[in-house]
C-alpha cells in the first residue's frame, strides 16, 4: 500500500466512525463501542503516521492527484505528525472518560458523533497544506464545538456559547478576508507555493498586512493577548470530557496554524513580525497567570492557565532560534497532555463534591489518595517542577531565549511559573488538603462496578504516566523536538516536498492579477499560466 | 467597479462592526451576517473582476483566448456562504434558547461565567 495514505488516515478514520455512529443513532452502546475503537484506530493512525515521518521526514498526499498549486494538499512534516500524535492521545483518554461521564441526554443528542466530527476537523487542520482548506477545517472544527459546547442547554453554557460562538465567528470573518487579499496578492493558496511566492512579494506593506490578518485570525484561535476573552468565559461551562478535550487541543489548532504561518510564509520581516510576537507571547504569559489567580473555581482556574502558557509556546516562535522553537514544540507535547489530564482530575473531584467551586471541595487526600497523587504529579508538571515534562519544556525555552538575549522575556516566563505554582498550590490547599466541608452531600465517585472505575481513573493515570515519562525520558522528547524546530526553519525542505517540479513556480514572475495593480492583460496573463501548466500536466 | 464594490465592503464591515458593538444578541448576529458577507465580497473583488467572459476554453484551444472570470475565488465564497449559512443557523437557535432560558437578550446581562 502506498505510504502517503497514511497522511490521509487520521481525518478517515473520525469521518467514518461518525457516519457510522449516526446510523446508530438509537443504540447508545453501539455509539460507545465505535467511539473507543475509532479513537483506538486513531492513535494507531498517528502512531503509524509518526514512524513514517520519522523515516521520510515529510509525507504529501495530493488529494485526488491533483498536482499542487492546483489540488488540494494533505502535508505530514515532523509538526503535524506530533499535532495528530497529540490529538488522538487526548481523542483516546477522553473518549473512556466520556463513557461513564456523559449524561445519557447528551448521549441520546449526539454527544459520541460530534466528539468524532471536532477530531476529523482537528486533525484536517493540522494536516492540510492548503489555505482555503485550513478554514473549512477550522469551521468543521468550529460547528462541532459549538454544538459540544451548547449540548445540555444549561444556563452557564448558553451564556458562555455567546462569546464562544460570537469572537470566534469574527476571527474566522479575518481569516476569509486574509485569504481573499492573499489570494488577490499572490494567485494562490497553496502553502508551498505562497511560502516561495511571499518571499520575493515586493510590496513589504502588503505582506505585513497580511501577516497581521492572520496573526489575528490565528490568535484569537490560539486565545492570546488581548483575544483571549471567549476562553474563560466559556470552557468551564461544558460537561469535563469536553472542557478536556477543548482544553488539549483547540486553542492548539491555533498554535500549530501561528506557528506553520510564522515559519513557513512570513519570515521575511522578522524584525516587525517576530518581535510583535514576542511582545504579545509575553503579555499573554502574564495576563493569564494573573487572571488565573483571581479564581476560585477550579475549572475557571485552569481556563486561565490554557491563556498563560499559550504565551510560552508562542516565546519559541517569536524568538525563532533552534533551540527556543525546539523548547515550544516540547510545551506543546507537555501542556496537551498534562492540561487535559488537570481538567479530568478537576472532573472527578467536581463530580465528588457537585460543584467546582474551592469553597465547596475539600479533604480530598484523604478520601481519595490516588486521585491527590495524580493531581499532584500534573499539577507540579504545569509549573514547571523537576524531574516532570513541565521543567524541561521551560528549560529548553528559558535556555533559547537566554541564548537570544532576550532577558524580558526570560524574566516574564520564570516569575509566571512561580505564579503558576502559587495557584497549582491554591487548587492542592482547598480542595485536597483542607478538611472536607461540613453538611456537604458528597457523591461517591468511583465506587461501583469496577469498570466504571478504570473508564474514571485509567486515563489520568496513563496520562500522569506520559508526563512522568516525558520528564524522566526528556532526552528522546528534546532530540524529537529538536528535529522538528530545524525541519520547521529550514521551510524549502516543505517546499521541494510539496512542489517537486518548481519550475511551474519559479520561471514565473509573480502574477499581479490583483487589485492592487492590475491591467486585464496582466489578469489574462496569469489565468493563462495557470491553464498552461494544468494543461501540461495533462499531457 | 472596484471602487464601488471596495466601498461597499467597507460599508458591510463598518456595519457589521457597528452592530455587534451594541448590546442586543440580536444584533450582534446581524452584525456578524454582515461582516461574513463583507468577507465575501472582499475575496469577489480581490480576486479581479471581469466582465462578461466565462472561464470556458473553446472547443480546440488548450488555453482562453482572452481575459477570462477567475473561477476560484467564486468557488471560495460560494464554500465560504455555505458555510457561514449553517453557523448562523446554529447561532440563530442559540440565542433563541438564551432567550428562552435566560429572558434576556442584553449582552450586559449575561455575565454570569464571565469573570
Amino acid at each position: 500500500m502506498n505510504t502517503q495514505v497514511a497522511v490521509i488516515l487520521p481525518i478517515a478514520i473520525p469521518l467514518a466512525s461518525m457516519a457510522i455512529s449516526l446510523l446508530a443513532w438509537k443504540s447508545v452502546a453501539a455509539q460507545k463501542v465505535i467511539g473507543v475503537v475509532s479513537s483506538s484506530l486513531l492513535l494507531l493512525s498517528a502512531a503509524v503516521l509518526m514512524w513514517l515521518v520519522n523515516r521520510e521526514d515529510i509525507l504529501v498526499l495530493q488529494v485526488g492527484s491533483w498536482p499542487a498549486p492546483f489540488g488540494i494538499t494533505l502535508v505530514a512534516d515532523r509538526l503535524s505528525s506530533i499535532m495528530v500524535m497529540l490529538a488522538g492521545l487526548v481523542m483516546f483518554a477522553v473518549s473512556i472518560y466520556s463513557l461513564v461521564t456523559i449524561d445519557d441526554r447528551r448521549v441520546d443528542y449526539g454527544f459520541f458523533p460530534l466528539i468524532q466530527l471536532l477530531l476529523m476537523g482537528v486533525c484536517g487542520a493540522f494536516l492540510t497544506g492548503d489555505l482555503f482548506n485550513l478554514y473549512v477545517w477550522f469551521e468543521v472544527m468550529l460547528i462541532a464545538s459549538f454544538v459540544l459546547l451548547t449540548l445540555g442547554g444549561e444556563r452557564g453554557q448558553l451564556e458562555g456559547a455567546i462569546k464562544y460562538v460570537a469572537l470566534n465567528l469574527m476571527s474566522s470573518a479575518a481569516f476569509l478576508a486574509a485569504i481573499g487579499v492573499i489570494y488577490a496578492a499572490t494567485g494562490t493558496l497553496n502553502m508551498a507555493d505562497l511560502a516561495v511566492k511571499l518571499r520575493s512579494f515586493p510590496d513589504e506593506g502588503i505582506v505585513s498586512v497580511l501577516a497581521m490578518l492572520f496573526l489575528i485570525a490565528f490568535g484569537t484561535k490560539a486565545a492570546v493577548f488581548p483575544l483571549f476573552f471567549w476562553l474563560p468565559a466559556s470552557y468551564h461551562t461544558p460537561p469535563v470530557a469536553v472542557s478536556a478535550i477543548f482544553a488539549g487541543l483547540l486553542t492548539k489548532v491555533g498554535v500549530y496554524s501561528l506557528i506553520r504561518a510564522f515559519t513557513l510564509l512570513f519570515i521575511t520581516d522578522l524584525q516587525f513580525t517576530h518581535n510583535l510576537l514576542l511582545l504579545i507571547a509575553g503579555l499573554t504569559m502574564v495576563t493569564g497567570v494573573l487572571g488565573a489567580m483571581a479564581q476560585s473555581e477550579i475549572r475557571r482556574i485552569l481556563s486561565f492557565h490554557i491563556v498563560s502558557q499559550i504565551g510560552y509556546m508562542l516565546m519559541g516562535l517569536a524568538l525563532f532560534t533552534p533551540l527556543a522553537l525546539a523548547g515550544s514544540v516540547f510545551y506543546i507535547i507537555h501542556h496537551i497532555v498534562v492540561k487535559t489530564n488537570l481538567f479530568l482530575i478537576g472532573g472527578v473531584a467536581e463530580r465528588r463534591f457537585g460543584s467546582g467551586r474551592l469553597a465547596a471541595v475539600g479533604g480530598l487526600h484523604q478520601s481519595m489518595p490516588l486521585l491527590a497523587t495524580l493531581f499532584f504529579l500534573s499539577a507540579m508538571s504545569l509549573a514547571g517542577v523537576p524531574p516532570l515534562s513541565g521543567f524541561f519544556a521551560k528549560l529548553t525555552l528559558i535556555r533559547g531565549g537566554l541564548e537570544a538575549e532576550s532577558y524580558a522575556i526570560v524574566v516574564a516566563a520564570l516569575v509566571v511559573s512561580l505564579l503558576t505554582l502559587f495557584s497549582m498550590t491554591k487548587i492542592w490547599a482547598e480542595a485536597f488538603w483542607k478538611p472536607a466541608p461540613p453538611n456537604e452531600a458528597s457523591i461517591t465517585v468511583g465506587s461501583g462496578s469496577q469498570f466504571r472505575r478504570i473508564a474514571l481513573f485509567g486515563p489520568v493515570v496513563a496520562l500522569v504516566a506520559i508526563t512522568v515519562g516525558i520528564g524522566l525520558l526528556a532526552g528522546p522528547v528534546i532530540t524529537l523536538s529538536t528535529a522538528t524546530a530545524e525541519q520547521l526553519l529550514d521551510p524549502d525542505a516543505y517546499i521541494e516536498a510539496v512542489l517537486p517540479d518548481r519550475h511551474v513556480t519559479e520561471s514565473e514572475p509573480i502574477p499581479r492579477d490583483s487589485v492592487f495593480d492590475r491591467t486585464p492583460a496582466m489578469h489574462h496573463a496569469s489565468a493563462v499560466n495557470r491553464h498552461s501548466a494544468l494543461d501540461e500536466y495533462q499531457q | 467597479m472596484d471602487i464601488l464594490l471596495a466601498i461597499t465592503v467597507g460599508g458591510l464591515y463598518a456595519a457589521g462592526i457597528y452592530m455587534m458593538l451594541r448590546r442586543s444578541v440580536v444584533k450582534l448576529l446581524i452584525g456578524l451576517g454582515l461582516l461574513s458577507h463583507g468577507a465575501n465580497l472582499l475575496i469577489f473583488t480581490a480576486g479581479g473582476i471581469v466582465r462578461g467572459r466565462v472561464p470556458v476554453i473553446p472547443a480546440g484551444e488548450s488555453q482562453p483566448l482572452t481575459a477570462i472570470a477567475d473561477p476560484l475565488p467564486q468557488a471560495l465564497i460560494l464554500t465560504a456562504i455555505v458555510i457561514s449559512f449553517a453557523v448562523l443557523a446554529f447561532a440563530l437557535v442559540l440565542i433563541y434558547r438564551t432567550h428562552q432560558t435566560l429572558g434576556t437578550d442584553d449582552l450586559d446581562q449575561l455575565k454570569a461565567t464571565d469573570t
